[in-house]
């Protein structure tokens, strides 16, 4: 499988409308792959989980999922996907304006891009140890603030391996993230609108509230929803950080997964079907949105 | 615009705080491994472990694999959906967007059931099976990216008349592929590349479920049992991906200094 055109009706002229109908050949590799290495997968996975152990068709799997441990482990997953979200979108917005709307030096734009490209890609296991370097019980900040300003965040009740603790390491990936895809949008904004603003006598919040967020609004929203599917699916990070000890959806899927918890492999198929709903419906968003607010970026 | 400079400042001086402390400290504390004194004692006792060289040169290869992979599924199907298939193109994007909707655990979780030892395809009954499996994982795991970096490059090419001026010299579908279209969009594989390379190298979830013995895996273990060893690690991985994304940024200015030949 050295080239997908090998498998198309070999050098023939692409004139003849007959011919045409073989066109679809040629990605038949692509497709055979994607069914191979992600389609037939989740679909094992959306059938395991409504399939008992008899290969009859059940909804008990599924109610396994509103047990309460289990409950609890989904609501604490959306709640740091959520946080992580909202303060990667607001605090990733409010860098890409400086950056875009001449707020900092124009040569300042490029590293910053590049930076965020970097960090956005900076996630797993080597994020958890940096934070713990950082913030944990040894790190250089906690032991600043305890040395220098006799702070003690851990007597204060921080822990990194929390609901606080997690969404500032994800935001490390989060901000950059929003950085990046809100760029051109921000970019987009054109100098005329500000200008018709101030010169029909609106102030800076006007401006704001009534012609630029209104018109960010469909990319603001839909980077949220990108950004919570991307925290909600994260393991790596999570468990690197607190091991099997915070029970967030993913680790959960992951313990079960290698047979430490739980022995039902159809509950773990309702886990990971849940996964899939969640962040299917958050990416659902996203390219809805996505679709609406292109039509700004001409 | 000058009434932005205040708070932008505020801004940029509170994300170079946020950013550059988990990196200083990291930093401060894989030097910290003797006790008093400022040393690169976690480095010299990483880069030594036999086990670190030998998973970092199986995800280096992993990676290498991978790329190969994307580039022969990617490359061709975005120049046929662009020359032949226009109508395709939303299904294909579509398919090449949905890693972004279904997280990986999730898949290498529906592989360990449908490539198990008693189904039809049993590969992960062997290391070579495994492997292959992996591979195919991290595939899908860069086909967003890839795809989207091909696809962009494909853009700033005339694939229609670049076909038939090599058709009417007598080019095969082989020869157009290889000779004609790669080279033209050489600069986007390679970014699509390098991105590969930098979330492969680390990647955990999908090699520890698999059991393979990736660099990923191995950081773990080491960060539940070490101390300095970790940050050292983690130093090294944010320069990797800083080295990755830095080529891309190398290839593309490359690339406007001297235009794509035709």
């Amino acid at each position: 499988m050295t080239d997908a055109t090998a498998v198309a009706p070999a050098s023939q002229p692409p004139l003849s409308g007959a011919r045409m109908s073989f066109a679809w050949l040629g990605v038949v590799p692509f497709l055979l792959f994607a069914l191979l290495a992600l389609i037939l997968p989740t679909l094992e996975i959306v059938i395991g989980s409504f399939t008992d152990q008899n290969g009859g068709f059940t909804l008990a799997n599924i109610a396994h999922l509103f047990e309460p441990s289990i409950l609890a482990a989904y609501w604490i997953s959306i709640r740091i996907s959520l946080a992580s979200a909202f303060l990667g979108c607001l605090f990733g917005f409010l860098i890409a304006v400086a950056v875009g709307l001449g707020g900092l030096p124009p040569w300042m734009r490029s590293p910053i891009l590049t930076f965020s490209g970097v960090a956005s890609n900076f996630a797993g296991i080597p994020l958890a140890f940096a934070f713990l370097a950082t913030l944990g019980r040894l790190g250089l900040v906690t032991v600043i603030l305890r040395d220098w300003f006799g702070v003690n965040i851990y007597a204060l009740g921080f822990n990194l391996l929390s609901f606080s603790g997690l969404t500032i390491t994800y935001l490390f990936f989060q901000i950059p993230l929003m950085v990046l895809i809100v760029m051109p949008a921000v970019d987009g904004l054109r100098r005329e609108w500000r200008e018709a603003a101030d010169i029909l006598g609106a102030s800076s919040f006007q401006y704001w509230r009534m012609v630029a967020i209104p018109i960010l609004w469909p990319s603001l929203l839909g980077t949220f929803a990108l950004l919570f599917a991307n925290s909600f699916g994260a393991v790596a990070t999570a468990y690197a950080l607190t091991g099997s000890s915070l029970s967030i959806v993913p680790i959960l899927l992951f313990a079960q997964i290698r047979g430490d918890v739980l022995q039902d492999p159809h509950l773990g198929y309702a886990l990971a079907f849940g996964m899939i709903v969640v962040t299917g419906i958050a990416n659902g968003i996203y390219i809805w949105l996505r679709m609406r607010s292109e039509r700004w970026l001409k | 615009m000058k009434r932005n400079s205040l708070w932008s400042w505020i801004v940029l001086v509170l994300a170079v705080l946020y950013f550059a402390l988990p990196l200083i400290g990291t930093f401060e504390f894989s030097l910290k491994m003797k006790r008093g004194v400022y040393s690169f004692e976690a480095y010299r006792v990483v880069l030594g472990d036999p086990r670190f060289q030998s998973t970092f040169l199986y995800s280096v290869t992993m990676a290498l694999c991978t790329i190969a992979l994307g580039i022969v599924i990617v490359v061709p199907t975005a120049y046929w959906v662009r020359l032949k298939l226009p109508r395709w193109r939303p299904i294909i994007e579509f398919i090449t967007l949905l890693p972004l909707v279904i997280p990986p655990i999730v898949v290498v979780f529906g592989y360990i059931r449908l490539y198990n030892t008693s189904s039809w395809l049993p590969l992960t009954g062997s290391a070579w099976g495994t492997n292959v499996l992996l591979a195919f994982g991290y595939a899908t795991l860069s086909l967003p990216y890839m795809y989207r970096a091909v696809d962009t490059g494909l853009r700033a090419i005339d694939v229609a008349t670049l076909t038939e001026a090599a058709q009417s010299l007598g080019a095969s579908w082989f020869t157009i592929m290889t000779r004609v279209i790669l080279p033209n969009v050489s600069v986007a594989v390679m970014s699509g590349a390098f991105l590969t390379f930098a979330i492969v190298i680390g990647e955990f979830v999908m090699a520890a479920l698999l059991s393979r013995p990736a660099f990923g895996p191995y950081m773990q273990l080491l960060g539940a049992n070490r101390a300095y060893e970790p940050a050292a690690l983690a130093v090294i991985a944010f320069a990797i991906t800083w080295l990755c994304m830095g080529l891309i940024q190398l290839v593309s200015r490359f690339s406007k200094i001297a235009p794509a030949r035709i």
